[in-house]
């Protein structure tokens, strides 16, 4: 990748890390499987890590006309994709389609603060130790880093596949105008209003859901969703315990390794030569192990975390039509209210009619997005665990070879 | 030597001696987190020399109250204190001399190197551990040569662990103070005792006795092993003989154990003032490469303790995480993503039990074996201390010598009478001062044969171990790759 801007010290010159694109890594199939589409095709190039934000690149292709280039590229930073994620939202035409899930925000402060603690630590450690640690934290740094780039590309791309949202006016000036499109963050009130809607639209979905569905899809769909949601939530942080287990368990074989090089280089008997082969076979084997925590990360948790999120979007959705519904029957009510009394018919009639037409728009778009849902899901997961499988299988065999390599070394020389 | 255990619950119509023990017990119990945990205290806070304060503690029950509240803790103290050789205190009451002395037990027509160097070991001996356990011991001995020492080739006897205790307090009060190495039984656990005698049946309790039998069979073998430590006829009666008079003396607050205490602060003490000069570099170099190999095999028991509990962690996780997977197969309506994700879920539950035999592994062959050798050490630094405290009593005597020579000077003239009686001392200490000379060469050719042999012992254990441990890890690798190799298809499988 390309290094790191200058006006950076010390400590921070490695937070600098530029990522380029020839990278064999390639984050855009990462969770999701789509179809890429030749008029329209986004990507993340280029990503650049400052003190406290991250500068993404987005480049696009395409042949769309209402573009004024063919490809271009803009830099975006994270508050804008909320904003965007935002605006789909709200905007009542797309009630009826599964929002992607927003990008979570790049969070770095647990990775800053390992170095932190790390730099103030330096004088109790010797020299090796401090620089494999440090190697370990930039390494650490690095996958977050690229992780949290896979997020914003996913995000962009689901977008880029749907055949209503990539027409959005606000996802084109997302990816073609090239200033600043100032967004600012939420300030304290607007975080507020956020919260207190959060809290009604949770009351009222408790409401909505509790109203029994005629239709066998939607209502199957309801349950399932509800259910496969808490499931994922417990599996992902399952495994995300999991996964910091075996990384602590990583870490140890490093300071068991430094320990017996130690020991290697004191003893002066014929044990020694032991102590250096092991301490260098461990050496290579955390590093597997490492590399094993990382890829069940990569394919197992951020698997389920991105299903947890989606899944979050599809019961939103569930709930849009779930309102609409009740939306519907309530002007339902008014209009035979009105026409018993007779009074204000034809305010009723457009009203029921208007909630009639939003309803049936939703749902007709519902069924399919649940169904692409499904298809994406099932696509993803089989993706996901046959590379997973794939990978254990790899690094199993490769730790064995050196294990078994080790061994022959040490039982030949007693 | 293997050692297999055996726990059974104390029945009430023990003997009348397994009553009385019991009580005792139930004292020590009571007591719990005063008095006994004095003694471990001791042993680790005497080599920091704060002695007040340990000796304190034991009496101060409102300060034990806070070791109480974490009985994790608490286990850590008993366990870092074993680290530490009990071996200094035994050193201190100067036992007497060995019944008979070693020099004799060494008769050049025995071939030793029969009795260690069959890796199976001549002597199978199988034991059972603790305190109110039954235990058993299976002695085998297939070398005609050394039948003489055994009265049979096999012989099971039951054993207490206060019994263990007492065999190395008789060995160790006999060797030492001359330069053998003795090696360290298992400590006390004042809190995984109790445990067990609360009669709890869960993992915790049958750990720690698995822990405490594989100690002990390492123990037995260790110091059957050493070739002038078993001809001594209270090892042989140890393993030999169906009943052992009890060893009281072995108890935290027993007459011998408060005595133990102070002597072992007395020594303490007395050890920072002795600075002896000393004449063999062999000495000084022996002592500071043993001082620096205690000091990483510290800090790599340290990494090791804390790799067995991440990866016990790591199990624990895992089984969650393949719990949790299961459900999830359960709630998906897509049949063959379910059914693989039920297959993760198998595959991860394996894989946990893995992690928990990988972790035993890294426990029993590496831990312990660390935890042994520390302890080793903790006698290594016994004798050598043993050797200085020899080395000052000569000095010692030289002094006294030169006093009287110099008195006797000054009285010869004036009372005849007077000096003879200065003469008389005279040649008493000019024996003493003889034999003091002789024992002092006589510990040193000793420790260096000892050390010769422990660096030998050292060598060989820990290569086998770390061959072991890596054949471990082999199997483990090979059991994953078994495992997801069976998954691979069904994930394919998908569709």
């Amino acid at each position: 990748g390309r290094g790191g801007r200058d006006g950076m010290n010390g400590s921070e010159v490695w937070m600098g890390l530029g990522f380029g694109r020839d990278m064999s890594w390639t984050p855009r199939a990462v969770n999701v499987d789509l179809q890429t589409d030749a008029t329209l095709q986004v990507d993340i190039s280029d990503a650049l890590s400052e003190r406290d934000k991250v500068k993404f690149t987005v480049h696009t292709k395409s042949t769309l006309p209402n573009f004024k280039q063919n490809e271009f590229s803009v830099v975006r930073q994270h508050e804008e994709f909320i904003w965007l994620h935002d605006s789909f939202v709200e905007n009542e035409d797309y009630a009826g389609y599964i929002i992607p899930p927003a990008p979570p925000r790049p969070d770095f402060d647990a990775s800053r603060e390992k170095l932190q603690k790390l730099g103030e630590g330096e004088g109790s450690m010797t020299k090796e130790e401090f620089t494999k640690m440090k190697q370990e934290l930039e390494a650490e740094y690095l996958a977050i880093f690229k992780k949290t780039v896979a997020m914003h590309e996913v995000f962009l791309c689901r977008v880029a596949a749907h055949p209503v949202l990539k027409k959005d006016l606000n996802f084109h000036v997302f990816l073609e105008y090239n200033q600043d499109l100032s967004v600012r963050g939420k300030n304290k009130k607007e975080k507020l209003e956020d919260f207190f809607k959060n809290v009604v639209k949770s009351a009222d979905g408790v409401l909505v859901a509790g109203v029994k569905d005629v239709d066998d899809f939607f209502e199957h769909e309801k349950t399932f969703l509800l259910e496969y949601h808490n499931r994922v939530k417990d599996a992902s942080l399952k495994s995300d315990k999991m996964i910091r287990s075996h990384k602590n368990a990583a870490d140890d074989i490093n300071r068991i390794s430094s320990s017996l090089y130690t020991l290697g280089t004191q003893d002066s008997t014929d044990v020694c030569k032991f102590f250096l082969k092991v301490s260098e076979l461990l050496e290579k084997t955390r590093k597997i192990e490492a590399r094993v925590a990382a890829d069940e990360d990569l394919k197992l948790a951020d698997l389920l975390k991105y299903y947890l999120r989606e899944s979050q979007a599809a019961k939103d959705l569930l709930y849009r039509r779930g309102r609409a519904l009740v939306d519907y029957e309530n002007a339902n009510k008014a209009l035979d209210k009105a026409r018993s009394k007779n009074k204000d018919v034809l305010q009723a009639e457009t009203g029921q009619q208007l909630c009639c037409h939003k309803f049936e728009k939703i749902s007709e778009s519902a069924k399919q997005e649940l169904v692409d849902f499904k298809t994406r899901r099932v696509a993803a997961f089989r993706k996901n665990l046959v590379e997973l499988a794939e990978l254990e299988l790899k690094h199993a065999k490769g730790h064995l070879q050196l294990l078994q390599s080790c061994l022959g070394i040490l039982k030949g020389d007693t | 030597v293997c050692v297999w255990g055996q726990a059974e619950p104390l029945n009430s119509n023990g003997q009348n001696s397994l009553l009385e023990e019991e009580e005792e017990e139930e004292e020590e119990g009571e007591d719990l987190f005063t008095g006994s945990l004095s003694v471990p205290l001791v042993l680790s806070l005497s080599r920091s020399l704060s002695l007040s304060l340990s000796l304190s503690l034991s009496l101060f029950p409102s300060v034990s109250l806070s070791l109480s509240l974490s009985l994790s803790l608490s286990l850590k103290a008993t366990e870092e204190v074993s680290l530490d050789s009990p071996e200094r205190d035994v050193l201190l009451s100067d036992g007497p001399s060995p019944v008979t002395p070693p020099a004799s037990l060494i008769s050049p027509h025995l071939p030793h190197n029969h009795l260690y160097t069959h890796c199976s070991f001549d002597e199978m001996e199988e034991e059972d551990t603790p305190d109110l356990f039954d235990i058993s011991i299976l002695v085998s001995d297939p070398e005609k040569t050394s039948m003489s020492l055994f009265k049979s080739p096999q012989a099971t006897v039951r054993r207490r662990f206060s019994d263990f205790l007492g065999l190395h307090g008789k060995l160790a009060t006999r060797y030492l103070h001359v330069g053998y190495l003795v090696p360290p039984a298992p400590e006390k656990s004042i809190v995984g005792m109790t445990k067990v005698k609360v009669g709890k049946d869960d993992s915790s309790s049958n750990e720690f006795v698995e822990k405490r039998r594989a100690a002990l069979e390492r123990y037995l073998m260790r110091t059957a092993k050493h070739p002038v430590l078993l001809k001594d006829p209270d090892l042989l009666t140890f393993l030999e003989c169906s009943e052992l008079p009890r060893a009281l003396s072995t108890q935290a607050l027993s007459g011998a154990g408060i005595l133990r205490m102070v002597n072992k602060a007395a020594d303490a003490v007395n050890k920072m003032t002795i600075k002896m000069t000393e004449s063999d570099t062999w000495f000084e170099e022996k002592q500071q490469k043993f001082e620096n190999l205690d000091i990483q095999l510290r800090k790599l028991h340290c990494s090791l303790d804390s790799l067995v509990c991440h990866r016990k962690e790591l199990s624990v996780n895992t089984a969650l995480f393949a719990k949790s997977a299961a459900m999830l197969g359960n709630s998906e309506d897509h049949t063959a993503l379910s059914r693989a994700l039920s297959q993760l879920a198998e595959v991860e539950e394996k894989v946990e039990q893995l992690h928990q035999d990988q972790a035993g592994a890294d426990f029993y062959l590496l831990a312990e074996l660390l935890a042994d050798y520390i302890r080793l050490i903790g006698s290594v630094k016994g004798v050598f201390d043993q050797r200085v405290r020899l080395w000052q009593r000569l000095q010692d005597s030289l002094l006294l010598l030169q006093k009287k020579r110099d008195a006797e000077a000054k009285l010869h003239a004036n009372k005849p009478e007077k000096l003879q009686q200065a003469r008389d001392d005279i040649r008493e200490l000019e024996g003493k001062v003889q034999q003091g000379e002789r024992d002092f060469e006589q510990i040193s050719k000793t420790i260096r044969k000892e050390l010769f042999r422990f660096e030998k012992e050292r060598v060989t254990d820990f290569k086998e171990v770390i061959i072991k441990y890596l054949e471990s890890l082999v199997q483990t690798q090979q059991q994953l790759i078994k495992y997801w190799e069976a998954f691979l298809p069904e994930a394919k499988a998908i569709s």
